[in-house]
């Protein structure tokens, strides 16, 4: 439980550090960056419903891949929209 | 071993999306780098972690992107913060999902995987029920202003109680319908949470709801003792935490303020009700000043997104340059309806973002600025934000557009703002006023320049 304990410590620092660096004209795709790594959920989503025993677990499983799914895929594609115009 | 090897790949992958928005030219590549990292980490997750149910897996996952993809390819720049909220409540409910299905799955919960789960499912519900009000606000679907139930504090307060209690019940007893009421609890505190939050401070709102997700994900992540998710979960939490602070500086308020400042009265003093003269200028009266100008600044608000006149403004302010004159635009951090919304929206009119310049950039030198052109902005030049104490947006950092030289505020009529304040500047003597649809009179206005 430690070692979570540091990994989420050190995360702490690594996303205060990267995110304070980055372009104040970025903030909304940051946002909606942001947004799609949290869709990661579907990871977990996946690992439950892959092994859920019961209709219930199954069910919530499902849900739950189908939602993180939207939040992954509508997070990048947003993000992507909005980079692209400011590429030039 | 080589499933989390993948996923520290993944790990890697989301710094690198995050690092890359520190450079609008690369930015690009990193999201694409992100999407590889998840992309890795679900086939990994899929491959190594399920043992049944994997057709309907991967149908559910084909249902998520044929709703997804579409939704994020119409949708409307100047819709992208309804977007964001709604994307980021589907993650947290997803996160309470998991964390509800893992809870009924384990035998013999010990003392952290219980708290952890309490938390995401708590944080989860929460940051779903808030975005989805949120959502509704952005959309227009109900009342944009601060919503004030009778003994709202209280129902609030009363429902965090319950929620707190009902955690530690959950956490003593492992009993699963308390773990549902749980759930309803932080349902309830979402949408208690963001009602009460008026219009022009929902970017804050969706900010730290945001942030909320994140943590939820990063919580699930010690429910399912999975690296991933606590790091990208945290890597989330740690930037809507970043962009909120920023936000509540941008309004020079505080978040509690923010948050439950509406609970509060704020009753807007009607004073100087009595007609007050302002003075109004034709089309041509504007373009000359424009056309014989040395230096604009141009400051767009959210209402020059609503009337779609980006473009028009864009073509206004290249005209101008071929006359000689140096333009720049002010972007205030809570313009538009989200941080760095107007950005976006300038952006996509294919304005060039070094002309993007921010507050700093331009109050220092805003006594030497012949026109500060207003275009569907308000409280973000309302001098009352810097002199007026008693004004309930006072505090915020402004443009000093009223010590520029002269100002042009294009209105549509003469209400205030979203955060329905009156301005003293529209009775400036030197502000000219021109009323009308933003976009059709910067139209009416470039035709004009182009005459001069």
């Amino acid at each position: 439980m430690i070692d979570l304990l540091t990994i989420f410590v050190l995360a702490v620092f690594v996303g205060f550090e990267v995110v304070s660096k980055v372009s104040t004209i970025l903030h909304t795709p940051l946002m909606s960056g942001a947004n799609a790594i949290h869709g990661v959920i579907l990871v977990g989503a996946i690992l439950i419903t892959g092994s859920a025993e019961s209709t219930l677990e199954l069910v919530l499983g499902l849900l739950a891949v189908f939602l993180a799914t939207v939040n992954v895929v509508g997070g990048f594609v947003v993000t992507d929209r909005m980079l692209e115009m400011f590429r030039k | 071993m080589i499933a989390q090897l993948m996923y520290l790949v993944a790990a890697l992958c989301f710094i690198l999306a995050l690092k890359g928005l520190s450079s609008p030219k690369y930015a690009r590549y990193g999201n694409f780098i992100g999407a590889f990292g998840m992309l890795v980490a679900v086939v990994t997750a899929y491959v190594h972690g399920v043992v049944h149910n994997g057709l309907w897996i991967l149908l559910a996952v084909a249902l998520g992107v044929v709703v997804g993809i579409p939704a994020a390819r119409s949708v409307k720049m100047t819709a992208i913060p309804q977007m964001v909220a709604l994307f980021n409540g589907v993650g947290g409910a997803a996160a309470a999902l998991v964390a509800l299905a893992e809870f009924f799955a384990v035998r013999d919960p010990g003392f952290l995987f219980l708290l952890a789960t309490v938390l995401t499912v708590l944080i989860g519900s929460v940051s779903f029920s808030g975005s989805v009000v949120t959502f509704l606000k952005l959309q227009e679907l109900m009342t944009t202003r601060p919503v004030l139930l009778p003994a709202g504090q209280q129902l609030a307060i009363a429902a965090g109680v319950s929620s707190v209690a009902l955690c530690a019940l959950v956490m003593t007893t492992e009993i699963g319908l308390l773990l549902w009421l749980l759930t309803i609890a932080g349902l309830v505190l979402g949408v208690l949470f963001v009602l009460p939050v008026g219009g022009a401070d929902v970017p804050i709102a969706i900010s730290l709801l945001n942030a909320f997700t994140g943590l939820a994900v990063a919580a699930s992540g010690y429910v399912l003792a999975n690296t991933l998710l606590i790091v990208a979960g945290t890597l989330v939490g740690a930037s809507g935490t970043i962009l909120t602070r920023l936000m509540a500086q941008a309004m020079g308020r505080s978040l509690a303020n923010i948050l439950f400042g509406a609970f509060k009265a704020t009753t807007v003093a009607a004073q100087g009700e009595e007609q007050r003269t302002v003075k109004s200028g034709t089309v041509e009266d504007v373009a000359i000043l424009l056309g014989y100008a040395n230096n604009v600044v141009v400051v767009p608000g959210y209402g020059l997104a609503v009337a779609q006149a980006q473009h028009a403004a864009r073509e206004l302010v290249s005209q101008l340059e071929q006359r000689g004159v140096s333009v720049s635009y002010g972007i205030h951090p809570v313009a538009g309806r989200m941080p760095g919304h107007m950005n976006v929206l300038l952006a996509e009119a294919d304005v060039p973002y070094e002309q993007l310049k921010e507050l700093d950039d331009i109050n220092p030198g805003i006594t030497s600025v012949d026109v500060a052109l207003v275009v569907g902005a308000n409280d973000v030049v309302n001098p009352g934000a810097r002199d007026e104490p008693s004004s309930p947006i006072y505090g915020m950092p402004i443009f000093d557009v009223d010590r520029a030289k002269s100002v042009v505020f294009m209105k549509r009529s003469m209400r205030p703002g979203f955060a329905g304040v009156d301005n003293e500047l529209l009775y400036n003597p030197k502000t000219t006023l021109l009323f009308g649809d933003a976009k059709d009179s910067l139209t009416k206005l470039l035709a004009a320049v182009k005459q001069l």
